[in-house]
Parts: structure tokens; C-alpha cells; sequence
């Protein structure tokens, strides 16, 4: 068990990681995604419909991790009241960064931080909000309800919430998490915010599962996961407003999901057929709509970084001309990797130059591919670097859905009220492979990953905090769970059914106007199709 | 070699040496900036120009540049569309009819690429111009002027950084605005070339049409300038051609450059607008002070002629033009044809003209490998195989870098030209 710890050369695992380590029998049947598994287990494919020598974990997993979090959390709960809440998030390679419970984005004026940058966050892994950083040890801010909001009332939650931790009070107030909808959610047919955001964490993370599986199976060509991360898509997500364009780079499909991209969409560009947005084009994963104000993924890293700086400039002189109009700013999305490209360089020194109305939010989520980010930088993470490029920023436990909405929504309004880019390092943990062309436990200490999905994982933790309120219990969970699964399944097979998109596709958009050279083209090739009597329609 | 002979004028001032030398460690792009400021009577910044006159003139110039001498004395003017044979010239769709166009003003390009920003600013309030030093008028006095009609929100520099100029520019023209940016010398841009290829060309395909960037006008100054040498010379349209999704535009006078400008700007699809720097300050025509526009995608045939086709573009129009006398001199009659958009090119013009002369000769001042005259003879071997009467030549610069001293040896000018014109001839004797 100590050995285990010290594997690699790293420091002793933390208490709550040994307390895993111990148990063994469950390593077979961890949360991670399933490829883990095939590897462990002589290669074997892990299948999703037909079945295999291995154990199928897609709703397996997830009840043997909630046995595994009542095995844990006990200990904390003994603590009770007087425990003493975390007081530094531990980071890959085991970096340690101080836990702050105050949301303060620091101006480029401002004096940087000393040290390390605090952590925003508001919501302990174990489920609870936190006592304010000025508090005493042994308030009773880390104790259970006593009494509990009716039921699914998010008014009466945020109420209460606020009553609870008036050191939060300002965020629950803004925050629209804990704010009903007007109008019903097509997808959820509520108006409940945070249910919704709960279910589309699920959702995003049964479609990763399901797609993922899709992908080893054969259906299609690739895919990536967004395991570990869904707290960053849906927490920012429902931070911004619909005018707001999204400048994502690949693995933010949840902030598309938040803005009504329906199962089936995805699903669609997936399997590439006739009814893809991007006609077939991309890979999987590439998805876009104009209509959801959400641009078009390319591969190449960080490049949507500078566009994202031309993106808000439009924005401001948007707002000069028409200042009634609601102002909108653009927010782009990157990882720890594509923070080392020359796109991020020019894109913040850009855009604190010419004062453009944006985000810059930063997943660190400890690998670019297989690079650790004590390979991808020297400094204090990524969020160090704003102040020398003159720009605000503040640092946000990036699995704490609470904090990422909490963190966004500020920054959004600082951009637009200073008409000026602000930064958010969001710090999280990819627990998924890069892709499905890679195979992270090559690379990377088992031990580590188990830590992030059974501690620190985002639903997990939004999980806790709805049983605790007892708005949830196991069994709703799981046929949530249910739900869902069957509607990826659903969404998967119909997509998977339909045509291909018509050859025209290939030829058009290339501009505007096809040009006669592209109609020459077009031309050989559909003859050279009906020559050797190629089917193609 | 400033660095050189503003040393030697400065004989006595140890402390002046150290402070070129400061200047030169200043680093690459820094330095390039006062690279232009050699005192010829050229294209360059004015205020480099001004900045080491002094130095310059007491340099003792041991380098006589010929090649140079020959420009300055060639006519400034280049109005090639008021030749004698205008109306033998097959009709061009959408193309300006200029007597129908009104009041004319004597440019020169600089001035003509000013006036169509201008043009395209008054008539389209999203329309903006960025890019290093476009500020105070930018290094070759484009925007002049522009920000004192048009404000610093609408005018304005940039850091220095390509990539960023060029990803800035596919933002903003994604979120519906007209972005004219300029890189500030052609040799610069492939730090942008990520954008340019992988974000800007394939906007529009890769989301289904959902998004698209057509806003995007990239402009900047390619081509031999006299003293350009390595990194102030080049001519990367072959580069950029190879780019599916975006339009590459080349003009080769003032009146050309204002059209192609104003419809490059206002076309759906991306434009990189090479200029020919040399051009700047040394072509001067009659051009309109209307708004217009010439189609892009559309060869023009400058000349017509019997016996030889002749292709090229930008700059190396003035150097065919010349060849052309030097032929009808000889006898022989020379159709010439100005591409004027690199991509995509009109090869339906070159082969109709091709089908009737049986001979071609392409010239560009890029290196003869992989430029784009290879694409023009690959399609004219296989458009006009049995029209040809002798082998398709190639007149175009070496493939080497382009050495500061050697830019004579280097470019493909009149004589190589005219030799190449002597051996298609002697096919056909």
C-alpha cells in the first residue's frame, strides 16, 4: 500500500488516496472509462452492447462508486462539525495551491499574489460549502442541513443558502444556477436550473461514456471525453448569456449541451451523416451551430485564441454604436497545453492592448496529451501569467460547479463593465484519455487518476450535495443515470441509421461561390464514380 | 550593411559604433525595420528613409546596383489599359467600363490602395484596418490618413505579431465584420500562415456554412524592392495558392489595385492582397475616384498578340510589358495576359489564348520550382497538348534565397524573357 504510494517517485498519496489504495478489490471495477480496464485485462475490448470477459462498468461503475463514497466519507462525517476543511487543493504531481472562499479577480492594477494563486472555491469535495477563510474551525457552516429547502424550491434554496453562508451571499445571489428559468428547459421539461445542470453533467458524461465505447467498437472514427470536466462546461455555461459567442477547443461539449445542442445533434456529427451541421467534414467532436452562438472546433491548438480577440472587438464597437443593444463579449476556452502556443501569447497581449470585452478561461487540467504540466511550464500555472500581459484574473476550482458559475459570471460582468479580457484558470483533472487514439495509463499513475474521479470528480460532488440536502438519494441518481444512458443509446442509433451527406458536400463551402475550377472537379469525379460503377449518391 | 558603412562615417565616435551595434542586437524584428532605409529612390517608409540619409550619403557606395539604375529610368507611368489595342481585347464579365467611371485622379499604388480603404471604410461602418504601425499611416503610407477620417477605434496598430494580426482578423470577420489587416511585409506572414491555412481557408467549409470569415482582407507588400534582399524580396503567392479557401489576389498598377482592393474587400470569401511593393511610388496611372470593382477570378489580356502567350503578375507585368517592345521589335507578336487573381486563377483565359498562339512562357519573380508557373503549364500541357508548337517556359528567379547583391542576376527581367520569347520562336521556324 505505501509502495504503491511512493510508485513513480512521488510523495505519499494523501489519507484519503491510501484509504483507496487499501482497497484493491475495487481497483477492477473503478469509474475509470472503460478502455482502463480492456488494457488491465489482457487487452480485451471492453464492449457496450455485446458483451465480454470484461465487467461492463457503464452503470456498474457508478453504483460501486457510491458504495465506495459511503466507504469514505464516514470518516469525514465522524469529524463532523469540527472537522477541518481542506485548506489547499492538491494538484497534479502533487502541487499544492491554498483554498480561498473569497471571489476576488485580481485587477492588473492590484498587487499579484503572493505565492502560489489562491483557489476559488465554494463547495468541498465532500459536498458541503465552505466556512469563509476568516471563519473559526468548527462553525457550522460544514454541517448538515437542518433545515431542509422544499423540495426542488431553488428558491427557497438559495434563501436558505444565503442564510447559511452569508460569506457566499453575493454569489448565490447573482448566481443563476439557483434561479429558476422562465420558461420550461425543452430538454428537462422544468424549470429547475441546478436539476438541469446536475442531469447534463450526467448526460455529458453517459454520452462521453457511450461514445467513447462507440468509437472502440468501430461505429466511429474517433472521440474525445470530457470525463472529470463537466463542472467547467456547465458552470460556465450557464454563467453566459446567448449573445456571448463560444471560442471552444474541443473537449467543452457540455457548454454546447447547456445551450440546447440536443443529443441527437451530437450524435449526428458523430456518425457524420446527412444531418450534421458540418456535413460530414470534421471528425467527431467538432461540433458547432451558429445558431447557439457556438463556433465551429478546429484541431489545431489555441488558434481560436486570437480569433477570439477580433470576436469581442466586434463586440465593442457593437456596443459604441448601439449602447442600448445588450452588450455581449466573446469567451475562449483552451487547456494547459494550448496555453503554451503563440496564439495564447498574442491573443492575451492582443487583447489587453486593445481592451477587448472577454474571457480567457484556462482548463488546466494537468495533461496536454501525455505531457504533465510540470513539462508544459515553470511559473504558477497558467494564471500567473495575466498580470504580465496587464490583464485580471483569478484562479477557480474548475470541479466546483458552484465556483466556475460563481467565477464567470463576475468575470463577464468586469469585461464588459471595464470593456477589458480577464482570465480564469480553472483547475481540474482530465480523468478520461486524450483522445481514442490514446492510452493515458502509459503515462500516468492509476493511483492519481482513481484520486480525481472518486474525490474530487464534479459529480460526485454535486451529487453529495443534493443528497445532502436530500433533494437526491442513490436510487434517483441512478435512474437518472438510466435515463439517460437510454437516451444517448437512442440518440446513437438513430444517428448511426441515417445516410451519409450527399457528395455535393464535399465541393461546396469551399467558397463562397463554387468556383470553375471546383465544377471541373466535381464533374471528374462523378464521372470517374459512374465509370467504375462506384455507389454514391 | 548600414550597420557597415554608417560605421565608417562615424570614423571617430567609439561610442557611436557601440550604439549601431546596440541597434543591431536589438533583435530580428527590430532590426528589419531599418533595414528599408538604404537612400534609393524607392518605395520605402518615409520617415526611414529620412532616419540615415546622412549615413547613406557619406557611405562612398561601393555597390552600384545596375538593376536599379534601369528601374529609375524606366517611365514611371504604367497605364497598360489604354494600349493601342484595347478593342481587339476579349470583353471581361462584370469588369469596369473606366470611360463610364467619371473624374480620374494620377496615383500612384500606394495612394490607389489608400483610396479603395477608404472607399471601402465610408461604405461599410464594420469595416476596419489594423496591423503593425497602420496607426501613424503604416511603413508604406496605405492607411494615411485613415485614422484621423476614421478614429483609433476603426484605425489602429497592433502588437507585433502575424499571427495574431491574421487571427484577429478571421475573429472578427466571423462575428460580421470586414477586417483589413495588414501584415507588414509578405516575408512576415507565415507566422500567420496557421491562421491563414488551417483557420481562415477552411472557416467557412469545416462548419458547414454554418460560420465563415469571407470579412477578412489580409494585404501586404510582397516582391523584389532593390535592396530588399533575403527577407524583404519574396513573393510567396505559390505558398498561399496552395490553400483551398482562400483567394489570392496580385494587382500590378494603381488603377488594377483599387478595384481588385475594393472587391477583394467586399468578397465572401478571404482575400490575401499581395502588393508589389516596387510599385509603390513607382507606378503612377490615371485611376478613377469612383467606387469600383474589378471581378476577382478573372485573367485580363493586357496585350494581344499572335504569336507567343505571355502569363504573369504584380510587378513582373512591367518587366513582360518591356519584353513585349523588345519582341515586336523583333518581329514578334506577344499576347500578355495578367492572372491578376493567383487563386483561383482563370485558366479558361490562358487556354483560349494558348489555342491560338501554340506558345507559352510564364515568368514570376518567386523560385522556379513549385511556383505557381508550374500550375499554370501543368494545365496548359494538358488543356492544349496539340496546340502547343513548342516547350512551355518558365522565366522565373532561382531557387535560392535572394542574395542583397545578386537581385539583378537574380530576377527574371527583359532579356531572360526575350531569350525565352527567341526560343519558342525558333520551334516554330
Amino acid at each position: 500500500m505505501q509502495a504503491t504510494a511512493v510508485v513513480n517517485g512521488r510523495e505519499p498519496m494523501t489519507v484519503v488516496a491510501r484509504s483507496f489504495s487499501v482497497k484493491n478489490d475495487y481497483r477492477a471495477y473503478s469509474s475509470m472509462p472503460p478502455h482502463h480496464l480492456a488494457r488491465k485485462n489482457n487487452g480485451l475490448v471492453n464492449g457496450l452492447v455485446k458483451s465480454t470477459k470484461v465487467p461492463r462498468p457503464i452503470v456498474k461503475s457508478r453504483n460501486q462508486l457510491k458504495e465506495r463514497v459511503t466507504l469514505v466519507l464516514p470518516d469525514k462525517a465522524k469529524e463532523g462539525a469540527d472537522e477541518e476543511q481542506q485548506s489547499h487543493l492538491t494538484y497534479v504531481g502533487n502541487e499544492s495551491m491554498p483554498i480561498t472562499t473569497e471571489l476576488k479577480i485580481v485587477l492588473p492594477e492590484d498587487d499579484v499574489p503572493r505565492g502560489t494563486w489562491p483557489v476559488f472555491r465554494m463547495m468541498d469535495e465532500s459536498g458541503r460549502f465552505r466556512r469563509s477563510d476568516a471563519a473559526a474551525p468548527g462553525n457550522s457552516d460544514a454541517s448538515t442541513f437542518n433545515n431542509l429547502p422544499e423540495m426542488y424550491d431553488l428558491s427557497q434554496l438559495r434563501s436558505s443558502l444565503i442564510s447559511r453562508h452569508p460569506h457566499f451571499a453575493a454569489e448565490f445571489e447573482s448566481s443563476e444556477l439557483l434561479r429558476p428559468s422562465r420558461n420550461d428547459y425543452p430538454d428537462t421539461r422544468s424549470t429547475n436550473t441546478l436539476l438541469r445542470a446536475h442531469r447534463q453533467m450526467i448526460r455529458l458524461r453517459k454520452m462521453d461514456t457511450i461514445l467513447h465505447n462507440a468509437q472502440r467498437q468501430g461505429r466511429i472514427s474517433f472521440y474525445m471525453t470530457a470525463h472529470g470536466e463537466e463542472a467547467i462546461h456547465i458552470g460556465s455555461g450557464s454563467a453566459l448569456k446567448r449573445q456571448d459567442v463560444i471560442l471552444a477547443q474541443y473537449r467543452e461539449a457540455g457548454l454546447l449541451m447547456w445551450r440546447g445542442f440536443t443529443l441527437e445533434q451530437f450524435c449526428n456529427q458523430c456518425f457524420s451523416n446527412d444531418l450534421d451541421l458540418g456535413k460530414g467534414r470534421q471528425m467527431p467532436v467538432h461540433y458547432g451551430s451558429r445558431a447557439l452562438n457556438y463556433q465551429t472546433i478546429s484541431s489545431p491548438l489555441g488558434t481560436q485564441i486570437t480569433q477570439a480577440v477580433g470576436a469581442a472587438y466586434k463586440f465593442k464597437l457593437d456596443a459604441l454604436a448601439n449602447p442600448e443593444k445588450e452588450a455581449a463579449i466573446a469567451i475562449v476556452y483552451f487547456g494547459d497545453g494550448a496555453a503554451s502556443t503563440v496564439d495564447f501569447h498574442s491573443g492575451c497581449n492582443f487583447a489587453a492592448t486593445l481592451k477587448t470585452p472577454m474571457i480567457f478561461f484556462c482548463r488546466n487540467n494537468g495533461y496536454a496529451i501525455s505531457t504533465p504540466v510540470k513539462d508544459q511550464y515553470a511559473g504558477d500555472g497558467i494564471i500567473s501569467r495575466a498580470p504580465g500581459y496587464g490583464m485580471a484574473g483569478i484562479r477557480v476550482d474548475g470541479n466546483d460547479v458552484f465556483a466556475v458559475h460563481a467565477a464567470v459570471a463576475e468575470a463577464r460582468k468586469l469585461a464588459l463593465r471595464t470593456s477589458a479580457p480577464v482570465m480564469i484558470e480553472a483547475m481540474t483533472y482530465r480523468s478520461g484519455h486524450h483522445s481514442t487514439s490514446d492510452d493515458s495509463s502509459r503515462y500516468r499513475d492509476t493511483d492519481e487518476v482513481r484520486r480525481a474521479t472518486d474525490v474530487s470528480d464534479p459529480i460526485v460532488r454535486l451529487d453529495r450535495f443534493l443528497k445532502g440536502m436530500g433533494w437526491m438519494d442513490d436510487s434517483a441518481v441512478a435512474s437518472i443515470e438510466d435515463e439517460e444512458r437510454v437516451a444517448v443509446l437512442r440518440a446513437m442509433e438513430g444517428a448511426e441509421a441515417r445516410p451519409k451527406p450527399r457528395l455535393d458536400a464535399m465541393f461546396t463551402d469551399v467558397y463562397h461561390e463554387k468556383p470553375p475550377h471546383l465544377v471541373r472537379q466535381e464533374e471528374e469525379l462523378r464521372l470517374h464514380l459512374k465509370r467504375h460503377s462506384i455507389p454514391y449518391h | 550593411m548600414i550597420l557597415r558603412s554608417a560605421a565608417m562615417s562615424s570614423s571617430s565616435s567609439r561610442s557611436a559604433l557601440s550604439a549601431l551595434l546596440r541597434r543591431n542586437a536589438l533583435g530580428r524584428r527590430q532590426r528589419r525595420r531599418h533595414l528599408p532605409a538604404v537612400p534609393l529612390p524607392l518605395p520605402l517608409p518615409l520617415v526611414l528613409r529620412s532616419h540615415s540619409s546622412a549615413a547613406a550619403a557619406s557611405s562612398g557606395s561601393a555597390w552600384q546596383p545596375r538593376r536599379l539604375e534601369e528601374r529609375r529610368d524606366r517611365p514611371r507611368d504604367c497605364d497598360y489599359d489604354h494600349d493601342h489595342d484595347r478593342d481587339r481585347r476579349p470583353p471581361i464579365a462584370d469588369e469596369p467600363d473606366y470611360d463610364t467611371l467619371g473624374p480620374t485622379s494620377r496615383l500612384n499604388l500606394f495612394t490607389a490602395i489608400n483610396s479603395a480603404m477608404r472607399t471601402a471604410m465610408r461604405t461599410d461602418p464594420s469595416a476596419i484596418v489594423f496591423g503593425e504601425d497602420v496607426g501613424f499611416g503604416g511603413v508604406f503610407r496605405c492607411s494615411q490618413d485613415l485614422l484621423e477620417e476614421f478614429g483609433r477605434d476603426r484605425v489602429f496598430n497592433t502588437p507585433l505579431s502575424e499571427n495574431g494580426i491574421a487571427g484577429m482578423a478571421v475573429g472578427y470577420a466571423s462575428a460580421g465584420g470586414t477586417a483589413i489587416a495588414e501584415i507588414q511585409f509578405a516575408d512576415y506572414i507565415f507566422p500567420a500562415f496557421d491562421q491563414i491555412v488551417n483557420e481562415m481557408a477552411k472557416f467557412r467549409f469545416r462548419s458547414g456554412n454554418q460560420w465563415n470569415c469571407g470579412g477578412v482582407t489580409l494585404r501586404t507588400p510582397c516582391g523584389a524592392v532593390g535592396h530588399g534582399a533575403l527577407y524583404h524580396s519574396q513573393s510567396p503567392e505559390a505558398y498561399l495558392a496552395h490553400t483551398p479557401g482562400i483567394v489570392v489576389v496580385m494587382p500590378r498598377g494603381p488603377r488594377c489595385a483599387k478595384g481588385l482592393l475594393l472587391s477583394s474587400i467586399r468578397s465572401k470569401d478571404p482575400v490575401v492582397f499581395l502588393e508589389p511593393k516596387i510599385l509603390y511610388r513607382s507606378a503612377v496611372e490615371e485611376v478613377p475616384d469612383a467606387d469600383y470593382e474589378i471581378p476577382l477570378g478573372k485573367a485580363e489580356i493586357v496585350r494581344t498578340g499572335s504569336d507567343v502567350t505571355i502569363v504573369g503578375w504584380g510587378a513582373q507585368l512591367r518587366t513582360l510589358q518591356a519584353t513585349c517592345d523588345l519582341a515586336a521589335r523583333e518581329g514578334v507578336s506577344c499576347e500578355l495576359i495578367d492572372l491578376r487573381t493567383i487563386l483561383p486563377w482563370d485558366s479558361e483565359c490562358v487556354v483560349s489564348s494558348v489555342r491560338k498562339t501554340g506558345k507559352l512562357i510564364v515568368s514570376h519573380e518567386a523560385p522556379l520550382t513549385c511556383g505557381f508557373g508550374a500550375e499554370v503549364v501543368a494545365t496548359l500541357q494538358q488543356e492544349c497538348f496539340f496546340h502547343l508548337e513548342a516547350p512551355i517556359q518558365r522565366v522565373c528567379g532561382y531557387d535560392t534565397p535572394f542574395g542583397l547583391v545578386f537581385e539583378q542576376f537574380y530576377l527574371p527581367d527583359e532579356k531572360k524573357n526575350l531569350d525565352a520569347i527567341r526560343r519558342v520562336m525558333d520551334y516554330s521556324k
